[in-house]
């Protein structure tokens, strides 16, 4: 649920339950894009300094 | 055939064995699947479930799993966030079997909903009054996390570690495992709690009802420290039996031992805290509702006062005694009693808040109602179970879930067949073999 959906309200509620499902879910968007975007630049790049 | 896939310097069974032993666990799989099938084409009429029970054994079943599924958020939280390093030897099978418990989890939600097309409703039309809402998006975002956890392991397989994509993502991923896992440590107290919020929240209901602190029932703390205090006896309990299994060692004893001995102090925390509860509900929550103790545990034939004993003394303070004394953790026999012992308390405990709440009369004109599965409930319960072995019979074969297993099995090899072990770098192998790499 969104903001602009027509059962949203502006109450402590929706913005503590929603805001915390986003805040989680924009967590693992960053963390995941940083990831991707990363290994694709070291794969371009061919470094292959670690081991793991 | 697919020795190519195996991980480097560890031995596994021939494949048609493992093929074997895949098919036997898959019959029992698609029995599963037959029963989850008629559920949702023909209905929950298909189970014993009624107007009294609302939540029935699919709903102890998610709430168990979750519960010994709390391993990997505990053992992540352990080592990424305290810096454990003696964990590394069993934190991916942690997270494994964190992902199947919440995997299952979630696929036990999708039939219990009975109408799985309409799942997304909860968080589109969410009800921001309701722990089960909290519950939800916890639950789903942690899965989430879960399976980040679990990306780098499958990109971690010999064939696929040679494309450098996948060798960078996985490293990447683990470089920044911190965030992630203080992440799900985060999801977790907050669906762990919830699930025990539920219950305590029931006030028309004096079973299950608690005082708390906040809007947070104290049965909301109590969930939590009860996953996190047995989450990781399941995981050295699996573990012992894939070594039981696989006739094989494959965690260090310093990594069991610690994570044990941290189990123990959890448990018997939790515990003490668990008879604090009890004893406060038993002398001023339920008096104050017009019940008292043996109201919810007599003229029935199945929840005796012994079901609270077994819970709070048997598989509480015993495992609990066993687990934080060096003696007993270092006692193979001891050990393994006392993860069985926490496992089966956790199991008993999430029975009870679930169960016996809707058994136990609340109305002067009300009985005990009792209830026993239908064959279609029992089936697609078992199904998880079916799917997990498959997964770690899967992951075991082809991923390196456990790094220290070389090193604890040295394998003797022929000096030829070490030539041929030595593989080429990436860049070389791309140019000769592009499809395969």
């Amino acid at each position: 649920m969104f903001p602009f959906n027509f059962e949203w309200i502006w109450d402590m509620g929706h913005v503590v339950f929603m805001g915390g499902l986003w805040y989680a879910l924009t967590i693992l968007g960053i963390g995941m894009t940083y990831c991707i975007i990363k290994a694709a630049i070291d794969a371009c790049r061919g470094n292959d300094e670690h081991h793991h | 055939m697919d020795s190519a896939i195996i991980p480097r310097g560890v031995k596994r069974c021939p494949l048609w064995q493992f093929l074997l032993f895949i098919s036997v666990v898959g019959v029992v799989l698609l029995w599963g699947v037959y029963a989850m099938l008629l559920c949702w084409i023909k209905g929950l009429n298909q189970t014993n479930m009624n107007d009294y029970y609302g939540f029935a054994i699919w709903i102890w079943a998610d709430l168990t799993v979750i519960a010994v599924g709390g391993g990997a958020f505990f053992s992540g939280l352990l080592r990424y966030i305290f810096g454990k390093d003696e964990l590394k030897s069993i934190i991916n099978y942690a997270v494994l079997i964190g992902f199947i418990c919440y995997s299952s989890a979630l696929l036990v939600l999708a039939y219990d909903i009975g109408q799985p097309l309409r799942g997304w409703f909860i968080f589109w039309h969410a009800n921001v009054h309701s722990m089960l809402t909290e519950v939800a998006f916890c639950l789903s975002c942690y899965f989430g996390v879960l399976t980040i956890e679990f990306i780098p392991l499958i990109l971690e397989n010999r064939q696929l570690d040679r494309v450098p994509f996948f060798h960078h993502l996985s490293h990447n991923m683990h470089e920044i495992m911190a965030v992630f896992a203080a992440t799900g440590v985060f999801l977790s107290f907050f669906h762990q709690g919830s699930l025990g919020g539920v219950a305590g929240v029931l006030y028309g209901r004096p079973f299950a009802y608690r005082e708390g602190l906040f809007i947070w029932p104290w049965t909301f703390f109590l969930f939590t420290w009860s996953a996190a205090a047995c989450g990781p006896c399941f995981t050295i309990l699996i573990t012992k039996i894939t070594e039981a299994v696989t006739r094989k060692k494959l965690v260090k004893d310093d990594a069991v031992e610690l994570l044990a001995k941290i189990s123990g102090w959890m448990i018997l925390t939790y515990i003490i805290a668990k008879t604090v509860d009890t004893w406060w509900w038993i002398t001023v929550t339920a008096p104050s509702l017009g019940q008292t103790l043996m109201d919810f545990y007599s003229n029935n034939p199945l929840y005796g006062i012994w079901i609270l004993f077994a819970e709070i003394v048997i598989c509480g303070f015993v495992p609990a005694a066993i687990l934080i004394t060096k003696k007993g953790r270092k006692n193979s026999v001891a050990l393994w009693i006392a993860v069985i012992l926490a496992v089966v308390g956790v199991c008993i405990n999430r029975w009870a808040m679930v169960l016996q709440v809707m058994a136990v009369p609340v109305m002067s004109f009300d009985y005990w109602a009792m209830y026993f599965p239908s064959w279609q409930e029992i089936a697609t319960t078992i199904l998880p179970v079916a799917y997990g072995i498959i997964l770690v019979g899967l992951a075991h074969r082809y991923l390196p879930v456990f790094p220290d297993e070389s090193e604890l099995n040295p394998i003797e090899t022929l000096p030829a067949e070490e030539e041929e072990a030595v593989e080429p770098p990436v860049e070389l192998e791309q140019e000769l073999k592009p499809a395969e790499a």
